[in-house]
């Protein structure tokens, strides 16, 4: 199932130096994701034009190589375009823009950016939730 | 005596062969297994099957990266989507695997039960259920202030739901639990009816199909239930491993039952947010292999036909309750043959239940003799215990001669 080319010198050049790293101050739109497979967790910011287009991306977060490596990718994919293009993106645009074949557990690594950034784009203007998004069950205590 | 009718639905003879301990003697007779209600028998395809992940596919499901861990969660999810299929589910997220139906009955009664019953509301179930479907609805009663209330058993052994119209004046009803097909008297219960009759009044049903499932069609959409528990045991399966099907916007409002691992999306030292359905309600390592094994138990039965597999059991139920309803001083319990599915109860007035199975024995032949977990039911038909013979795809209409066969040994040595 997996080659030599899972790695392939791309995903680890976004790995090594990712594009559109950090925070915007001020942002239109943030969200942040955990996988809990990996343990792979994503923040990003974004900020919007008036008429609804991707001005630009910011994240942060942690993980493996794919988790991250996507999230470059996809920062890159999606600055200029309108949000309701963005979330209407799928599996299969992930995993095009990455270029290799992934099981369905490092698919969710491979996902977790596109699902942050259309809860992002959710809470700003309205577009549609991931695919199988639930919202968090959350139990808190003190 | 009468000669034996041909399965006319069935090539059983093949299909035994499928199954290695009826190849078993005990006593110097072909094992008659008489018990499939307590739990089945397993065929060799089951077994090929869960031997087969063990020897090239083990490893923990939905964590690992590595190739066999990929295959492992594989295996175990296709498994989930076999049970979507065979209930008819709407989706393979409303599909739990639970150890048991008793786990998937606790798992609701504690996670639905818990949030959603209170003082004043009245929870429904009946005098004929397994224990199972009963002290789990106690304890909520007793745990939310509850009322509890059972729908009583008519002389026949069919629920009497004419006494719902006095249960509902009671308070409002929350909740009905009901068996499906009842254990001990083998009557089919009208559930799409008492659905219907539940739903008028905002109430979900929650059915216990631990002996349903194995023997027919299931088409929860078509039952209109919200919850439907079955057991992997029951099926030709492995134990350790059932289903929990509930409806998905009910399944996610609820709170977790267990905890641990899985089930979790996040955590921290202050709070915890949940992984999403079905996973919510599965914490810890599940039954891999078993879970695999009631995969392959379900192609099995599907690949045989549970239309042809309940006609099968119908035409032995008949002529267990024709047999058996000669024999002198013996009294079935439940319903016609045609009401029931293939679990015959029975007392005899030469012996004790347990006497009579431990006789039988000698020819080899497995009966069941006790409460069968509904010691009310046994209250309710002023009997101590009852011998019980049920049937499945297996059962052959020489196993119940042989039945008859021992009952005349018990008849000789009492009398």
């Amino acid at each position: 199932m997996m080659d030599e080319n899972f790695y392939r010198e791309q995903i680890l050049d976004h790995y090594k130096s990712p594009r559109n790293r950090g925070e915007l101050d001020p942002h239109d739109a943030t969200a942040e994701g955990q996988n809990p497979l990996c343990g792979d967790e994503i923040t990003v910011d974004l900020r919007l034009t008036d008429d609804e287009r991707i001005e630009a991306v910011r994240f942060r977060g942690q993980g493996c190589a794919i988790s991250q490596a996507a999230m470059s990718m996809l920062s890159e994919e999606i600055e200029g375009k309108p949000a309701v293009e963005v979330a209407a993106l799928g599996r299969e645009d992930v995993v095009e823009l990455l270029g290799i074949q992934l099981s369905p557990v490092r698919l969710k690594c491979a996902l977790l950016g596109l699902g942050v950034v259309k809860v992002a784009l959710n809470s700003s203007v309205g577009t549609p939730l991931p695919e199988g998004f639930e919202g968090l069950d959350e139990v808190t205590w003190t | 005596m009468k000669v034996a009718p041909a399965s006319q639905t069935l090539d059983v003879i093949k299909l035994r062969a499928d199954f290695p301990i009826l190849a078993r003697e005990i006593n110097g007779y072909p094992l008659a297994y008489l018990d499939s209600a307590a739990s089945a028998q397993t065929p060799r395809q089951v077994l090929d099957a869960m031997n087969h992940v063990y020897e090239h596919h083990y490893a923990n499901v939905h964590r690992g990266v590595y190739t066999i861990a990929a295959e492992a969660t594989d295996a175990y999810e296709a498994a989930r989507d076999t049970v979507a299929r065979f209930v008819n589910a709407a989706s393979r997220r409303e599909c739990i695997f639970v150890r048991n139906a008793t786990e998937g009955l606790n798992l609701v009664a504690y996670s639905y039960g818990s949030a959603n019953c209170g003082p004043g509301d009245v929870i429904v179930c009946s005098e004929m259920e397994h224990h199972s479907n009963m002290v789990p609805w106690q304890l909520l009663a007793s745990r939310t202030g509850a009322s509890l209330r059972y729908i009583g058993v008519t002389d026949d052994g069919r629920l009497d739901l004419d006494q719902l119209a006095a249960i509902e004046r009671e308070g409002r009803v929350r909740l009905v639990a009901i068996v499906h097909q009842s254990n001990t008297l083998g009557t089919l219960n009208p559930v799409r009816e008492i659905c219907d009759w539940a739903h008028a009044r905002d109430a979900v049903v929650v059915v216990d199909g631990a002996q349903s499932a194995p023997h027919r069609p299931v088409d929860v959409q078509a039952l209109g239930c919200d919850f439907f528990a079955f057991s992997g045991h029951k099926l030709p399966g492995p134990s350790g491993a059932g289903a929990l099907w509930g409806r998905e916007e009910l399944l996610k409002d609820m709170p977790p039952f267990m905890s641990g691992g899985e089930m979790i999306q996040s955590v921290e030292l202050e709070k915890t947010s949940f992984n999403a359905l079905p996973w919510k309600f599965e914490a810890g390592t599940p039954a891999i292999v078993e879970c695999v094994g009631l995969g392959a138990s379900i192609d099995y039965l599907e690949a045989i036909g549970m239309e042809a597999i309940a006609a099968h059991e119908a035409e032995i139920t008949a002529y267990a309750c024709e047999r058996l309803a000669a024999v002198e001083g013996l009294s079935i319990l439940g319903p016609p043959a045609a009401d029931r599915g293939g679990v015959v109860s029975f007392t005899f007035a030469a012996a004790h239940p347990h006497d009579v199975a431990q006789i039988v024995d000698r020819r080899g032949v497995c009966v069941r003799a006790g409460h069968h977990c509904t010691q009310p039911l046994m209250k309710r038909f002023g009997v101590p215990a009852t011998t019980r013979a049920s049937f499945y795809l297996y059962t052959v209409p020489e196993e119940i001669d042989r039945l008859c066969d021992g009952l005349e040994d018990v008849r000789e040595l009492f009398a």
